[in-house]
């Protein structure tokens, strides 16, 4: 099994028209994500490549029974873009635009959760969710995971989450579902979302964390393992050395509390039993370890 | 973006929020006739992107034209935690009779936005978290809600204000909000907020920063030209990469925020100090890779450069590609360690391989390659 995304998910994609849009969700196709649909409302009737363009994602729903959205409109249009997706009637939205100002983020998550419970968003500013020969939507390069299991990835990171995939497949390990969360101050879809998925999930065995310096996200993951998780976690920070941030005024330094180093993360997950490595390549063996102990793979 | 005092006020000042009558200044005369402009007594205030300007000389009060003429020669050109005083903030004084402190931020745990308000306000506020976390009162306001008057009366009667301010400190206080809310401010924070001893709640100081990912709805140019960057932060800037200059000798490329703090990471790992970030971004196509390496080249501190690829989109023959066309672009006096992995990594190196020699080394993994790359920093 997977988490969120595999073979019955039918995507419609807003942007499909647009140069990245029209790049990655044919890509997405050529590596069998069930493709159904694009937006565009000025360009509704026409297509893409075979794939239908409607004014809306209702429409696109109503005419092929998409259940996910994946956007890829440029920042300003993103708000709009979300409630789209989520009045036209999809259960799992997936952002890949960056740049989308902080206090929108803010907006359409609260609104989402308000009006729309039972709709995910993932991002904005992340690479996509990939279930391994099930479904791969966003700019993950689907060729370097393995299908199967024993492994679910989460991450805050892009390309840290490639390596990842990577190193689990020179391993001969596979992956049943990587989510990339996105690095953005408002995630959609949370680490903790992400590992309860996980530790329901009966083909995962064991999950691969990758954090980053910057909020608190990483601390309440560990509390969430310490208390929730019977699964075994590996993870990696990435940031031990990197410049401290700017400083947010005094509000910042009150709210974080100390919280935010790579150092402070990576003691709390530690304290709640994670395994973790120093740097990417030895939590990706740290990872390979577990599950060679367990004779998962 | 972090704004200057002085633009932090005239933002808060188009949403109405009191602020003293002063002006922006960078030259002595141009500071005595501001003071004459706003009437004495006047604070000269120097404006300068670093907290603990009091403390530094950078903030004075003047009673005549002679003090401003002696202050204004003193701070213009004072070097505060590092920031070289060019701007001074003429202000007139104001008769504070009670000091607070206000902010709205976005708590990220809450994924709502936190007011915090105190009647304990100065700069020891950090300090009054710690010892006496109560006397800070906040409110978490539900983004799609926004604040009403009644949360926000509410909000100001837990701070325990004097009673006399309550009605200014709430009207101020919605203005606030809008002003970050609208404004597309990460941080809006007034520290003191004061009421002055005719009753009236006005902002004595303004600390604001913006979020860049909304520049495109805003009109900025003004405070972007303030904005100060190392030299190496600039022409990176310029060529449209994100770069940050640290203090040690080897360059670092890497593509991705994640693994370009990773490479730092390794580097400190191998014992050496990275003289930089640089996240080139997911594609690393010859252009990109050659501005990249110009950057890097023009830094004198640059011992040896880390180049830490990983192609997941973009193929090892491409990135081996880049770099080949770079170094043609480029005359590149360190050397250079190259980790390329990922999709069609061999393919890649074995491009590169009639390329290599002593200035030019490929390595396998990252680990291997941060050890060389500190190596050849040492040596050289």
């Amino acid at each position: 099994m997977s988490i969120f995304v595999d073979e019955n998910t039918k995507v419609v994609y807003q942007g499909l028209t647009g140069s990245q849009g029209r790049f990655y969700g044919l890509r997405n196709r050529d590596y069998g994500t069930q493709v159904v649909a694009g937006t565009n409302p000025k360009k509704a009737g026409e297509e893409v490549d075979g794939i239908p363009i409607f004014a809306n994602v209702a429409d696109a729903v109503a005419a092929t029974g998409a259940n996910a959205a994946c956007i890829f409109i440029p920042a300003p249009g993103v708000k709009d873009a979300v409630m789209d997706a989520a009045k036209g009637g999809v259960e799992f939205i997936v952002c890949i635009t960056e740049g989308v100002p902080a206090h929108d983020e803010a907006w359409f998550f609260n609104k989402l959760k308000r009006d729309f419970p039972n709709v995910r968003l993932l991002g904005p500013n992340c690479p996509g969710i990939i279930s391994p020969g099930k479904c791969n939507i966003g700019i993950t390069a689907g060729e370097i995971a393995k299908p199967g299991g024993p492994v679910g990835i989460v991450s805050r990171s892009g390309t840290l989450t490639y390596q990842a995939l990577y190193e689990l497949k020179l391993q001969d390990i596979g992956v049943t579902t990587c989510v990339g969360i996105g690095g953005d101050p408002v995630p959609g879809t949370s680490f903790i979302d992400c590992l309860e998925a996980f530790e329901a999930d009966p083909d995962t065995k064991a999950v691969m964390m990758i954090g980053e310096i910057g909020g608190s996200a990483e601390e309440e993951a560990a509390e969430f393992i310490k208390n929730k998780m019977t699964k075994p976690v590996v993870s990696y920070v990435a940031g031990v050395t990197a410049p401290p941030g700017k400083k947010m005024g005094h509000a910042g330094a009150i709210v974080s509390g100390g919280k935010g180093t790579a150092a402070a993360k990576m003691e709390a997950l530690e304290a709640a039993g994670v395994r973790v490595g120093k740097n990417p390549t030895e939590a990706g063996e740290l990872m390979v370890q577990v599950v060679r102990e367990h004779g998962w793979a | 973006m972090d704004l200057l005092e002085y633009q932090g006020k005239q933002f808060f000042a188009q949403f109405g929020i009191p602020v003293s009558d002063g002006r922006p200044v960078t030259t002595v005369d141009e500071a005595v006739a501001a003071a004459e402009a706003v009437g004495y007594p006047v604070v000269v205030k120097a404006q300068v992107h670093a907290g603990g300007r009091g403390k530094a000389g950078g903030v004075k009060l003047a009673t005549n034209a002679d003090e401003v003429r002696e202050h204004a020669g003193n701070i213009l050109g004072l070097d505060i935690k590092g920031h070289i005083t060019r701007i001074l903030w003429i202000e007139h004084a104001s008769d504070i009779a009670e000091e607070y402190y206000a902010s709205f931020t976005l708590d990220r745990s809450a994924k709502k936005h936190l007011g915090m308000l105190s009647a304990e306000g100065g700069v020891e506020i950090e300090q009054v978290a710690v010892d006496n976390p109560d006397a800070i009162a906040k409110i978490w306001i539900d983004p799609v809600d926004g604040l009403s008057e009644d949360q926000c009366r509410q909000w100001v009667k837990a701070a325990k204000l004097n009673p006399s301010a309550e009605d200014g400190a709430v009207a101020l206080l919605l203005k606030l909000y809008r002003a970050y809310n609208e404004g597309d401010a990460d941080l809006a924070e007034i520290n003191p907020l004061i009421v002055k001893t005719d009753g009236q709640v006005h902002a004595l100081d303004a600390k604001v920063t913006l979020d860049n990912n909304a520049e495109y709805r805003h009109e900025w140019a003004e405070y972007e030209a303030t904005q100060v960057r190392d030299e190496r932060e600039q022409a990176a800037h310029a060529k449209g990469l994100q770069y940050v200059g640290l203090d040690g000798d080897v360059g670092v490329i890497a593509n991705g925020a994640g693994l370009a703090m990773s490479t730092l990471d390794v580097v400190n790992q191998a014992g050496g100090k990275p003289a930089n970030f640089l996240d080139i971004g997911g594609g690393a196509n010859a252009e990109v890779m050659a501005g990249a390496l110009q950057v890097i080249n023009d830094d004198p501190n640059v011992k040896s450069i880390f180049i830490n690829i990983f192609g997941g989109i973009t193929r090892g023959e491409e990135v081996a590609k880049g770099i080949i066309g770079a170094l043609e672009m480029v005359d590149i006096s360190a050397p250079i360690v190259i980790r390329l992995d990922g999709t069609n990594a061999e393919e890649g190196r074995a491009l590169l391989a009639p390329h290599l020699s002593e200035k030019l080394v490929s390595k396998p993994t990252m680990l291997e390659a941060a050890a060389a790359a500190v190596e050849l920093a040492k040596k050289n």
